[in-house]
């Protein structure tokens, strides 16, 4: 055994405590009930192309819509967090809102939907530094005005990274991510019905949802088998996130002026980003390849958290793909890996009573695929007790960002009861 | 035109500006498989980088290795991402580890008929596939399966 595979093993622990005591949690540090979540604000979501609305235009939308709903003024805010190089310019939307004062503008780097956990994490941060007061986390799309995701690049020549991939057809994210799924499934034996549970669960809670794209648009065992493959032998289509045009923001608070505000507030209890040994590795090379990326990350959420995966009651975890949900989902210590195809059953994943009820809004693969902030509003709507498919008495939520990325992030929001 | 794996019009790797991977590039077009390996403490490396993430020297050793390796992960994509690929149908992804240089991995397409079988572990052997009429000439990485485990 290699260096790598000491470290591979060590991080590999799916939540067994490493890195237990040299947290930010232990020395005082951290977010814990330090900042919620006041308000939350979407546009219409649309398919991708299909929004009559600028790209810019739909981002103001979101934000004035999260204002409205915590009872916060447009003027009052003086942050912006966001992620994946969003096109919205903070500066330009300060301008447009006429804000006097903006006091803290930031993006998270790299790792594209990755990131929207600790985008949170992130302006969170800023108001416990008290660089901000009021700080918006927002994501706009219009894919149809840009360049999509899901089409490879048009570029006649390739190098870096890249020149090792395209050449040989590997060029989307569903190209790309396939081959630490395809190798995670062959060493933990997990069978492709994990993913069907994981699709269909989202595609049900979508039918309760009326914000979803894909409401009124149910899927089925046989629809799910019978849909072509994108990637064999991982991703069907149904395996896969829309793209979608749209955009959805939140708004933070400190916890104090929070209780101060018209909704119950949503309490973030922890939060964290990162990646373990070399996951970024050129050509494929991260040294824990079968993996989400979240090794290492999940142990520093719980540690901050004080909480443990039986504690949560709901969780809200990123779609790229169904294989990055269930390798997250394993990774935050949900189940074993060698338990994967008992636990992902549908009956298991459904809002309102099961076991650990997941994306209840339907989710990137099913509501839209708002680049994973429309989980976030999720889970607050969880903890409000405002959701379309209510888990009851929802304490704890938990919101998995961008599995198999790197950075990766996750987070834990929690009621006034968990703190 | 030599016959290729995937159709023409795929995007061209070019060396990266930096001159990183030169080496590599120009290797494979007379038909040899150079990796770094690191000049102080002999740790292998692919994709390359200037540091030795081990020792962190910068002392870094282009070596010409064997081409044979084991299938570590694959991928069959169907749903066509590039416009030379729109009439392609299926085709084939290995990453292969190369237990003779470290366990490093390198990516490439599996040579065969597109449904043919894959098995992780299998063993492959490199197949160099010249692009000769590109507009800066390259060659590829390919892998052919010699022989699947029992």
């Amino acid at each position: 055994m290699t260096a790598f595979g000491e470290i591979f093993r060590a991080g590999n622990c799916y939540w067994t405590g490493c890195g237990e005591g040299r947290g930010a949690a232990m020395s005082g540090r951290g977010i814990r009930g330090k900042v919620a979540v006041a308000g939350i604000g979407e546009t219409t979501y649309y398919k991708h192309g299909q929004s009559p609305d600028a790209e810019f235009a739909l981002a103001l939308q979101a934000i004035l819509r999260a204002c409205e709903d915590a009872g916060v003024k447009p003027r009052e805010i003086d942050g912006f967090a966001s992620y994946s190089n969003d096109r919205s310019d903070p500066s330009r939307i300060a301008a447009a809102l006429g804000m006097p004062d903006l006091r803290f503008s930031n993006m998270q780097w790299g790792g594209g939907g990755g990131g929207v956990a600790a985008a949170v994490a992130n302006g969170a941060a800023a108001i416990v530094a008290g660089y901000a007061d009021c700080v918006v986390v927002f994501r706009a799309l219009a894919q149809g005005q840009f360049r999509r995701f899901g089409q490879g690049a048009p570029d006649p020549t390739v190098s870096g990274d890249a020149a090792y991939m395209a050449p040989y057809g590997v060029m989307s994210p569903a190209q790309k991510y396939g081959m630490r799924a395809t190798r995670f499934m062959h060493d933990h034996g997990v069978e492709n019905d994990v993913l069907r549970a994981i699709a269909m669960a989202s595609y049900q809670h979508a039918q309760t949802n009326p914000r979803a794209v894909m409401h009124g648009r149910p899927l089925d065992a046989e629809t799910y088998d019978n849909s072509r493959w994108i990637v064999e032998p991982i991703n069907r289509l149904f395996d896969c996130c829309q793209e979608n045009d749209g955009a959805a923001a939140l708004i933070l608070v400190s916890a104090e002026r929070a209780g101060d505000l018209q909704q119950k507030p949503a309490y973030l209890l922890g939060a964290a980003q990162g990646s373990d040994h070399r996951c970024g590795a050129p050509v494929m090379n991260a040294s824990n390849f079968g993996s989400s990326s979240f090794a290492t990350v999940a142990p520093r959420l719980y540690e901050m958290a004080g909480v443990s995966p039986k504690d949560i009651d709901v969780v809200q975890s990123y779609e790229n793909f169904t294989t990055g949900v269930m390798m997250a989902v394993v990774e935050h210590g949900f189940c074993q890996p060698e338990e994967a195809n008992e636990f992902f059953t549908l009956e298991n994943l459904s809002a309102p009573n099961g076991r650990m009820p997941l994306n209840t809004s339907g989710g990137n693969l099913a509501e839209c695929y708002m680049h994973g902030l429309g989980l976030q509003l999720e889970a607050v709507r969880q903890i409000r007790g405002q959701s379309c498919n209510q888990v009851e008495g929802a304490k704890l939520a938990m919101n998995i960002a961008g599995p198999m990325v790197t950075p990766v992030s996750s987070l834990i929001m929690g009621s006034e009861e968990t703190l | 035109m030599s016959e290729t794996y995937l159709p023409p019009g795929m995007p061209a790797p070019v060396p990266a500006g930096d001159g990183l991977d030169l080496p590599y590039w120009e290797g494979t077009r007379r038909g040899a498989l150079l990796v770094q390996k690191c000049a102080k403490c002999g740790t292998w490396r692919w994709g390359p980088e200037w540091l030795c993430h081990h020792c962190q020297s910068f002392n870094m050793q282009w070596r010409e290795i064997e081409g044979k390796g084991l299938i570590y992960s694959w991928e069959r994509p169907w749903h066509p991402v590039h416009s030379a690929l729109r009439e392609m149908g299926p085709y084939t992804v290995v990453l292969v580890e190369m237990p003779l240089a470290g366990n490093i991995r390198m990516i490439g397409n599996l040579l065969g008929p597109p449904d043919q079988e894959v098995v992780i572990g299998a063993r492959v052997e490199a197949v160099f596939e010249p692009h000769d009429d590109a507009d800066t000439p390259y060659t590829l990485v390919q892998w052919r399966l010699i022989a699947i485990p029992n």
